[in-house]
């Protein structure tokens, strides 16, 4: 067709009076949106290439662009938006599947947007992080039945032999986002600030960069479908494995990486060949069933001699309660949950937007079966799945995770824009992509500074938050449902989180 | 002294140092103005050289025995007691190019526009910090002591 | 300990900034000829074409010799040397003793015996005096054409600059082109083409017979080819000579073409050092000693000398021929063996432009830089300079040299991190 029946997505706004034709968003937009014209000496934009990533008005010296959405509308129908009638558009110019990076950005219910948290007012007494110890630290791993000690002249000594466990500074890591998905400057920069907080990240399912291998003590490895980068010197590096199962992005399926973004270095550390696309399947080769899940955790440990917590990670399913039980029964020292809201750097739309069910219902679910089962002590529940706030972390531990996996907030906090084109691998901020012109612009100097930043706001955010509910660690937080109240909630929906409404007592 | 030093890693070839400088030596200091009213435009002390992905910004380096000081046939280059810079007497300048000739860096340019006089980086000479550095996206450009 | 500084020129100023780096306190002396405060005498073209005024001639503020305390004898030859004990003879009869001499005399330019060469009207062009009194000269008599013998550097100046002052110039050369001891064939014959389009005459291949008077001053020359040319004045622009009549044969210090110096700027006579235009020291490219009359070379081996003299150990890394000169508001810039013809193990690469008359042209042995002229661009041309200064092997960016962006980015990166984020650079 010569004619293009989609819409631009977004509208560039150029003050003239400001423009001084500098070029800066020439060379910065990677999809060469703006163009210099030297006959008129001005420069003119092709908005029908705009993603809506904002590099040039944030770089542009004097404020003269604006990123608007096309406000060019179709007749109001709540039930044909503008965005599914694009959608068939574009499938039926190309026979695809359509592409997205970044997590469901459907207006299903947000719960954590419905939760209220508790304060302390006359009866309990909160308490002043500024001049009182609040303990934020968190143990992720397998706690035990019961402790045994045994006392002497000298003290008090532990008996019962622990398990493996991360210790962690604040109860906040950074999830699984693999080198490959995002640039080298982006691992960097999560394994430093990780290092920095006293914290953990992951490897995602991209294996780990040799020059990396100094943060062991701050990694976690994980062993995905694809088995990418998965060798004796990966597992041994680490201070904790993940089995992936699954993400909240894309349930059911694997993970995808495009051949644009599979360099020779990605090839390297996920030892595939260059170019081609990086298909993890969706089941693993040899996981067929929970007792498979078993074997596989088990060998994991005998690798490492039980010397490291194993986890697993799943995506949010409607019987997630019942997999994480079977989960716990199989030895694994904690299980990461990731909701419908998970990022990724690229899932098909429909998959993204339509699989799976919201972190907060998850959670609740699997703290309540796990200890309706008496097991709740045998694992460790991680969170994830769109962790936009501090509220959210106290949140996701009143509702009964020990910690939280953050992603999206990490790349936002490093320049992300969200404009959910991942896929492309012409990220202009440097994060998602691989394109040697693109790299440069993380500089990872600058992303630790962030993201060590964003964790420590984050933490004396949550110190307020606990002081103000009159506590002073965050494991009496733990499951602590009678701290949260629900407002706009139906009877079904409380129940399941195990929360009561505002207003009752 | 505190030196200006470029990091070939992290530039990103946006060009702002440039904008910013010419800026800075503009007649205004204003951005609209020096570049949309000013005539003839004010001429940037830095260049961003590019190949491919590659690309760094290049000024004047401020050299303890600095060739062009030793070089200049009208003594308009002269090192700054005060702040230890290298700086260009341009009413002094007679634009004979010799500075041109003699500096490695390449960092010395042919101001043509207006007086011929050998322009370069001044360390933004008043200012607490280069404009280059303070502006640069990325930390491409720091601005410290070196041993 | 007392300095002595027989001079008062870059190499001079060089020794003093030198010496006071080290040597904050002994007594410096400067003696020279010249009763002028320092001056930069490059410039004396640009005041006789009135680009500058008498105002910017100063090479150095007027406090200088106050500020580095050094006393001057401006004004006053030296007659003779005499090292044997250690003292100066001075053409009014004094004697001035030192403890370490430095011999900056500069150059004495060379006028071939011409029939006429004693009339009025016949000039020299090295110094601030010879531009006040060309310029009078024209002032009086209203001159109204020159012939200006010798097609070099100096003889270009100087058209320049009485063309400045609307005369017609004619400029004769005996090599088969102008410029040949700075440029090749091509870069000679494009600065001629922009002293044409100008208006000069330049005749090549022909040097000056005989200078005919009228009215008691000059009034016309006859050339080698009998040829007459109508001027009212003559300036010889051949050349300079080291100034070292001051040296007596007796004084047992070496002299070759110019007065002959180790690497630490020593004449033979170890309290005896000599720098400038006056000097032979040693040019890195030929690996031997010669005379290098250039302004940045005097500057260099002056401070050079002045660190030796102050007891602070240092060797001249040695100079290079140079020279940045417009012609007719045409940039040109010279380094190094610059005019070397392709062949016996020299390889030439060249770029012309044609539409903007650019002209870029290097010359290499075993892939290393040793010369390079550039006409019309001469952005970043140093770049060029510290390549052939620091050898640098540069068969890895061979083809990048003559490119449009050819810059730092073009050198290997360790290179390039090492002159970039390094300590500063010496000259």
């Amino acid at each position: 067709m010569s004619y293009n029946l989609l819409t631009a997505e977004f509208q560039i706004e150029r003050n003239e009076a400001r423009c001084i034709a500098c070029q800066v968003c020439v060379r910065q937009c990677a999809n060469q949106v703006h163009r210099y014209d030297p006959d008129d000496d001005w420069v003119t934009s092709d908005e029908t290439l705009c993603v809506g990533c904002h590099r040039c008005a944030t770089l542009c010296p004097t404020h003269a662009l604006t990123i608007r959405r096309t406000q060019q509308e179709f007749r109001a129908n709540a039930n044909w938006t503008s965005g599914i009638i694009n959608n068939v558009y574009k499938q039926a110019e190309t026979g695809g599947v359509l592409l997205a990076g970044m997590g469901c950005d459907q207006p299903y219910r947000i719960y954590f947007d419905h939760l209220l948290l508790n304060a302390s007012q006359v009866t309990n007494p909160s308490i002043d992080p500024l001049r009182e110890p609040m303990e934020l630290r968190t143990t992720i791993g397998r706690k035990p039945e019961r402790v045994q000690v045994t006392r002497d002249e000298d003290g008090v000594r532990l008996e019962t032999r622990l398990s493996p466990h991360l210790v962690l500074e604040t109860p906040i890591l950074f999830s699984a986002m693999s080198y490959g998905s995002i640039s080298y400057n982006a691992c960097l920069s999560l394994a430093r600030a990780a290092k920095q907080c006293g914290i953990f990240y992951n490897t995602g399912e991209g294996g780990l960069h040799p020059t990396l291998y100094e943060y062991g003590p701050w990694t976690i490895a994980q062993v995905a479908s694809g088995r990418f980068g998965v060798h004796s010197e990966y597992l041994k590096t680490a201070a904790a494995l993940e089995i992936k199962i699954g993400q909240g992005a894309k349930p059911g399926i694997g993970g995808h990486l495009p051949g644009e973004k599979v360099t020779a270095d990605v090839s390297r550390t996920r030892m595939i060949p260059e170019g081609t696309d990086a298909l993890s399947p969706a089941p693993h080769h040899d996981i067929y069933s929970i007792e498979d899940l078993r074997q596989l955790i088990y060998a994991l440990k005998e690798a490492t001699n039980y010397e490291k917590p194993v986890g697993v990670k799943v995506a949010a399913v409607h019987n997630i309660a019942p997999i994480a039980s079977g989960i716990a029964r199989a030895g694994a020292d904690y299980i990461a949950i990731d909701g419908l809201r998970g990022g990724t750097g690229a899932a098909p739309t429909v998959i993204r937007n339509n699989v799976g069910i919201p972190i907060e219902l998850a959670i609740a679910a699997v703290d309540e079966r796990l200890r309706q089962e008496g097991i709740r002590n045998q694992v460790s529940l991680i969170a994830a799945g769109s962790i936009r706030s501090s509220a959210d972390v106290v949140k996701a531990i009143a509702l009964g995770a020990d910690a939280v996996y953050i992603a999206t907030a990490a790349l936002v906090a490093m320049g992300c824009h969200l404009c959910q084109k991942c896929y492309t691998g012409k990220c202009n901020w440097g994060i998602a992509t691989q394109n040697p012109y693109l790299i440069k612009r993380l500089n990872p100097n600058i992303g630790t500074r962030r993201l060590v930043n964003l964790v420590r706001a984050w933490s004396l955010e949550i110190k307020e938050m606990l002081g103000g509910m009159g506590i002073n660690a965050i494991e009496s937080l733990r499951g602590n449902r009678d701290h949260l109240r629900g407002v706009g909630l139906n009877e079904v929906e409380l129940e399941t989180l195990g929360v009561k409404a505002a207003g009752e007592a | 002294m505190k030196r200006i030093i470029v990091n070939e890693e992290y530039c990103i070839g946006c060009r702002l140092c440039e904008i910013y400088c010419l800026t800075q030596h503009s007649q205004s200091k204003k951005i609209i103005k020096a570049f949309k009213e000013e005539v003839p435009r004010a001429l940037a002390r830095v260049v961003v050289e590019e190949e491919g992905p590659l690309s760094f910004a290049m000024q004047c380096r401020h050299c303890e025995d600095a060739p062009c000081v030793a070089a200049c046939i009208t003594g308009a280059m002269h090192r700054d007691e005060r702040t230890g810079a290298v700086l260009c007497d341009e009413e002094r300048c007679v634009g004979c190019w010799t500075c041109v000739m003699v500096c490695p860096f390449g960092a010395v340019l042919r101001n043509t526009s207006g007086r011929k006089a050998a322009s370069k980086c001044d360390l933004c000479y008043g200012e607490e910090m280069p404009v280059c550095v303070a502006h640069c996206p990325n930390e491409a450009l720091v601005y410290e002591e070196r041993a | 300990m007392h300095y002595v500084i027989i001079g008062n020129s870059a190499a001079a100023i060089g020794a003093i900034e030198a010496i006071r780096r080290h040597d904050p306190e002994n007594p410096i002396t400067v003696v020279a000829d010249e009763p002028h405060h320092v001056y930069s005498r490059p410039l004396i073209s640009y005041l006789l074409g009135g680009m500058v005024d008498e105002g910017r001639m100063d090479y150095r503020p007027r406090d200088f010799y106050t500020r580095q305390r050094v006393e001057t004898m401006l004004g006053v030859r030296v007659t003779q040397v005499n090292p044997t004990t250690q003292s100066l003879m001075l053409a009014d009869g004094r004697t001035l003793s030192y403890d370490r001499l430095l011999i900056a005399t500069g150059g004495r330019p060379f006028v071939p015996p011409t029939p006429g060469v004693e009339l009025e009207g016949v000039f020299t062009f090295t110094s601030l005096d010879d531009a006040r009194r060309i310029a009078r000269y024209i002032e009086q008599y209203q001159a109204r054409s020159a012939l200006i013998v010798g097609g070099g550097l100096i003889g270009l100046k100087t058209a320049e600059a009485l063309m400045a002052r609307a005369m017609r110039v004619v400029i004769v050369e005996l090599a088969d082109r102008i410029l040949s001891m700075t440029f090749d064939h091509t870069a000679s014959k494009l600065a001629e083409s922009f002293l044409r389009r100008a208006g000069a005459d330049v005749r090549t291949g022909l040097t000056i017979k005989e200078i005919v008077a009228r009215e008691g001053h000059v009034g016309h020359a006859i050339l080698q080819s009998d040829e007459r040319v109508e001027c009212d004045l003559v300036v010889f622009a051949i050349g300079v000579r080291p100034n070292v009549g001051l040296i007596p044969p007796e004084a047992g210090i070496r002299i070759n073409r110019g007065i002959v110096v180790n690497r630490r700027m020593q004449t033979s006579v170890p309290t005896i050092y000599a720098a400038g235009d006056c000097a032979e020291g040693y040019d890195m490219l030929l690996g031997e000693n010669r005379p290098i009359a250039i302004w940045p070379n005097a500057y260099r081996q002056g401070y050079v000398a002045g660190c030796n003299m102050a007891g602070v150990e240092r060797e001249d890394e040695g100079g290079l021929p140079m020279n940045a000169v417009e012609v007719c508001g045409v940039p040109t810039i010279s380094v190094g063996l610059a005019g070397l013809p392709n062949g016996n193990g020299y390889e030439v690469m060249e770029r012309y432009d044609r539409e903007t008359s650019a002209y870029r042209r290097l010359v290499l042995l075993d892939n290393r830089l040793v010369g390079a002229t550039c006409i019309g661009n001469v952005d970043r041309a140093g770049i060029y300079t510290g390549l052939i200064r620091d050898h640098i092997n540069i068969a890895p960016f061979k083809n990048h040299l003559l490119a449009g962006n050819f810059g730092l980015i073009s050198l290997p990166r360790e290179y390039r991190k090492q002159l970039v984020v390094g300590e500063g650079i010496e000259m």
